[in-house]
């Protein structure tokens, strides 16, 4: 089939921060960058963030880059690598620096510098006293992030291709990927995109779960398009349960609200975080703190009729840090739960919210395989962002660090492709067959005839998530759930389109949405199972213990298959001394 | 409840129609809602969204006439039979997707960026938490489109006029202490259209999901603009 074909030095695939600080740093070095995107850039779900962006600024309490990395050592479960990790917290300053001189409406303290709160996970002088790390524009940060991104991208002429849904990646013979098929989807009809290099930044899977607070877009489809093209997941098993997703519906309350003074009461009104993290109490860490609260309403401790949530208490906080601190999240409280921050308890409980795992990066953002002597970067493709796993999260994400993760990679990414583009200064040639093996993803769709709706098998696949791969897991659970997901799988091939329309046929882009979630839920389930032992947001009732004897390594997932392979933890950062892993308290 | 629905495929339908729909449903929902479960019945419904809070901007749509984000307008909140149509004045795609290409457009001809003519320093530019609330109520737009294609003067001038939502953020950047473009921002909105077709209808600041005021916004640029002509 011949289709129309555009050329670039790179492709970007996805318009959150992570994809426009890439196309940002590279529009300004002069390649020529298209950025595909399935949604309109300022509709990526980065405008959704919350609370902030760490970096060691130091403008309200005393702070340093190297306290940051051991917070975040510490938060990972010592999972993360050290060099990333060191790279990231070292670049902090400057990169929110430059983003405020992107333009980002920071909110401000009274000397004019960018105004810090504290957040989850943060300490001083390496575990001590609470940091205040996270710069914030209100509790509008992600939003102010992304629209000064965009705006940046239209002033650096940055080539868009808006409403362009990603279908597969191209790869040749020789393992190079070349750029990807993709579909317009006003029109419905596919286009070829060749590229140099390929820089894949489609933000993470929380669709994979029924309540979540990600946006209906965020169904993974850079790392299912990874899995495709033979490149493995990694560390998939850890999934991040914020913990106050407002309960039932899933809509995000930010750290923020804590990092402001609020907290969490059970229906004894206890302030049960002293008893769970003593120091940090609702300050510890995302996965502890979710955690605690699924205990207190296991326990029979949660609240209203059915007892399923604990309360968020913002009612104790002055007026003025709720109207200018947090006016966002007062706003989300009344819309959907019609009721007041200033003077009602709002009920929240752990809610699927972040995907640590994804496509194995190094800190330059090229994607990387494991070859008998170390690891091999894969040529010509890249991933930032939730997408790709550096890995700086490691099992447990600290708030603010996805907003700094974004620039901060997206940024090394672009300035890694410019030196690939020096030394790879042609388009190689194009592989019809891959080409072919795109199309043929689309044209499955065409099928027509009866067969089970598209809508049925993602929300089974939503609850069965859920149920067996939530925020306590054990072997019985995972082995039933991982038979659950692969007879679902099974039954996608019987799924059948009804539309068979090609303008803007949204029905058409969420059945290969949901190919691609299956296809992450079986990682996901796989390498959960295997894992014997808790670490982070991995918790095993059956492995209660984390066991860096056996476990201290991350987890690959192969699609063919569904092999797992294993590889080391960078225990050794670029310049200072490793963090060894140690007990983890808050 | 009852819905009526603005269909139209251009690939089977000669012109548009309204569909009637009942649905079994929570009025505590939200339209949002409501369309993704007539959707899970009938796939062909074509809509934007994602978020489902307001921060996106995608599901802009008119409900029983004014304009709005599907995900924040409550079911219990309006009348029915509840129709739904697309926003108005912008070329229809599909169904209650429009083609936003124009609006688009107008946004970035305003220069939505910080424009600075010194040199970089090497630390943030300071800026009073006093100057910085000069941004609040600008800053938080998402681009919807919920105000532009309310406004009378953008549907007669869609070409010509900027609109409410470009002007709101060319006053975000005038309104920066930090931006060195004034002079420049301000010819570029001189002459008859693109600003001054504000005809201070105030349909915007009705519709704006955010409660943000583009009215007040053009009027500031208006006043800058006086002040800097004496």
């Amino acid at each position: 089939m011949k289709i129309p074909k555009r050329k670039f030095d790179v492709l970007v695939i996805g318009a959150g921060g992570g994809g426009l600080r890439g196309s940002l740093q590279l529009a300004q070095a002069e390649a020529s960058v298209a950025v595909v995107s399935k949604v309109f850039p300022t509709r990526s779900h980065t405008v959704a963030a919350q609370g902030g962006m760490n970096a060691a600024l130091a403008n309200v309490l005393p702070d340093n880059w190297h306290w940051h990395m051991y917070d975040t050592v510490k938060g990972s479960d010592y999972l993360g690598d050290q060099d990333a990790i060191e790279y990231m917290c070292r670049a902090a300053s400057k990169i929110v620096i430059e983003m405020e001189h992107f333009g980002v409406p920071f909110s401000r303290l009274e000397n004019g510098k960018i105004y810090q709160r504290p957040f989850g996970g943060q300490s001083q002088n390496f575990g001590g006293d609470q940091a205040a790390r996270t710069c914030a524009a209100a509790d509008r940060t992600g939003h102010a992030i992304l629209h000064s991104l965009y705006q940046q991208n239209i002033r650096a002429k940055t080539h868009f291709f808006d409403e362009f849904f990603a279908i597969d990646l191209i790869k040749d013979d020789e393992g190079f990927i070349l750029g990807a098929v993709v579909l317009e989807i006003e029109t419905g009809e596919p286009m070829l995109i060749e590229a140099k290099t390929t820089l894949l930044a489609t933000g993470g899977a929380g669709q994979l779960f029924r309540t979540n607070t990600n946006a209906h877009i965020n169904t993974g489809d850079g790392l299912a398009m990874a899995l495709r093209a033979g490149v493995p997941l990694q560390d998939m098993e850890f999934f991040q349960f914020h913990p106050t997703g407002i309960a039932g519906k899933g809509m995000l309350i930010s750290e923020a609200a804590r990092g402001e003074g609020g907290y969490l009461v059970n229906k004894d009104g206890e302030r049960f975080m002293e008893r769970y993290a003593p120091h940090a109490k609702d300050l510890a860490s995302r996965d502890v703190v979710s955690r605690s609260i699924s205990i207190e309403v296991l326990e029979g401790r949660g609240c209203g009729p059915s007892g399923d949530y604990v309360h968020l208490k913002l009612d104790h906080l002055k007026r003025e840090v709720l109207d200018k601190k947090l006016p966002a999240i007062c706003e989300s409280i009344r819309t959907f739960l019609g009721v007041e921050p200033a003077t009602d308890l709002i009920p929240v409980y752990p809610t699927a919210h972040y995907t640590m795992g994804g496509i194995p990066t190094n800190r330059h953002g090229q994607v990387v395989v494991p070859v008998s002597t170390g690891e091999e970067p894969i040529p010509g493709l890249y991933a930032v962002g939730e997408c790709a796993c550096v890995s700086v999260h490691g099992a447990n994400r600290l708030g603010g660090n996805s907003l700094l993760d974004i620039v901060v990679f997206g940024r090394a990414a672009g300035n890694d492709i410019v030196n690939f583009l020096q030394e790879n200064r042609y388009h190689r040639p194009m592989s019809e067959e891959s080409v072919e093996s795109a199309l043929g993803r689309l044209a499955r769709w065409d099928q027509k005839g009866k067969g089970e709706p598209v809508d049925t098998i993602r929300r089974e696949l939503q609850a069965v998530m859920e149920k067996y791969c939530g925020v306590f897991r054990n072997e019985d659970i995972l082995s039933e759930g991982l038979g659950k997901v692969l007879e679902i799988e099974q039954r996608m091939s019987q799924v059948r389109l009804q539309d068979h329309s090609r303008i803007f046929n949204t029905a058409r882009i969420e059945a290969m949405e949901l190919e691609n979630l299956i296809d992450i839920a079986v990682a996901t389930v796989t390498s959960a199972l295997a894992r014997k032992e808790s670490r982070g947001a991995h918790s095993r009732t059956d492995y209660p213990d984390r066991d860096d004897q056996n476990w201290l390594k991350h987890t690959l997932y192969y699609k063919d298959t569904r092999r797992l392979d294993y590889k080391p933890v960078k225990l050794k950062p670029i310049t200072v001394e490793s963090f060894p892993p140690k007990e983890r308290v808050y | 409840m009852k819905f009526r629905i603005h269909r139209f495929n251009p690939e089977t339908d000669a012109k548009p129609y309204m569909q009637d729909v009942e649905l079994d449903i929570e009025p505590s929902k939200m339209v949002r809602d409501a369309l993704i479960r007539i959707k899970a019945k009938d796939e062909t419904l074509a809509f934007r969204h994602s978020c489902g809070e307001g921060v996106c901007g995608s599901d802009a749509i008119n409900v029983n006439g004014t304009n709005a984000l599907g995900c924040l307008t409550r079911l219990s909140s309006l009348q029915e039979p509840i129709e739904i149509r697309p926003v108005p004045g912008m070329p229809i795609i599909r169904d209650l997707i429009v083609d936003m290409e124009q609006f688009y457009h107008h946004y970035r001809a305003v220069k939505p960026y910080l424009i600075r003519h010194d040199p970089e320093p090497e630390v943030e530019y300071r800026q009073t938490p006093q100057q910085r609330d000069k941004l609040d109520g600008l800053y938080e737009c998402i681009l919807c489109g919920c105000c532009s294609t309310s406004c009378p003067s953008f549907w007669w001038n869609p070409d010509k006029f900027r609109g409410p939502a470009a002007l709101l953020q060319a006053w975000r950047f005038l309104a920066d202490s930090r931006d060195q473009a004034t002079d420049e921002r301000l010819r570029e909105l001189d002459g008859p259209y693109r600003l001054f077709r504000c005809h201070t209808i105030m349909n915007c600041v009705t519709v704006c999901p955010k409660g943000l005021n583009p009215t007040k916004a053009i009027n500031e640029i208006k006043k800058l603009m006086l002040k800097e002509m004496i």
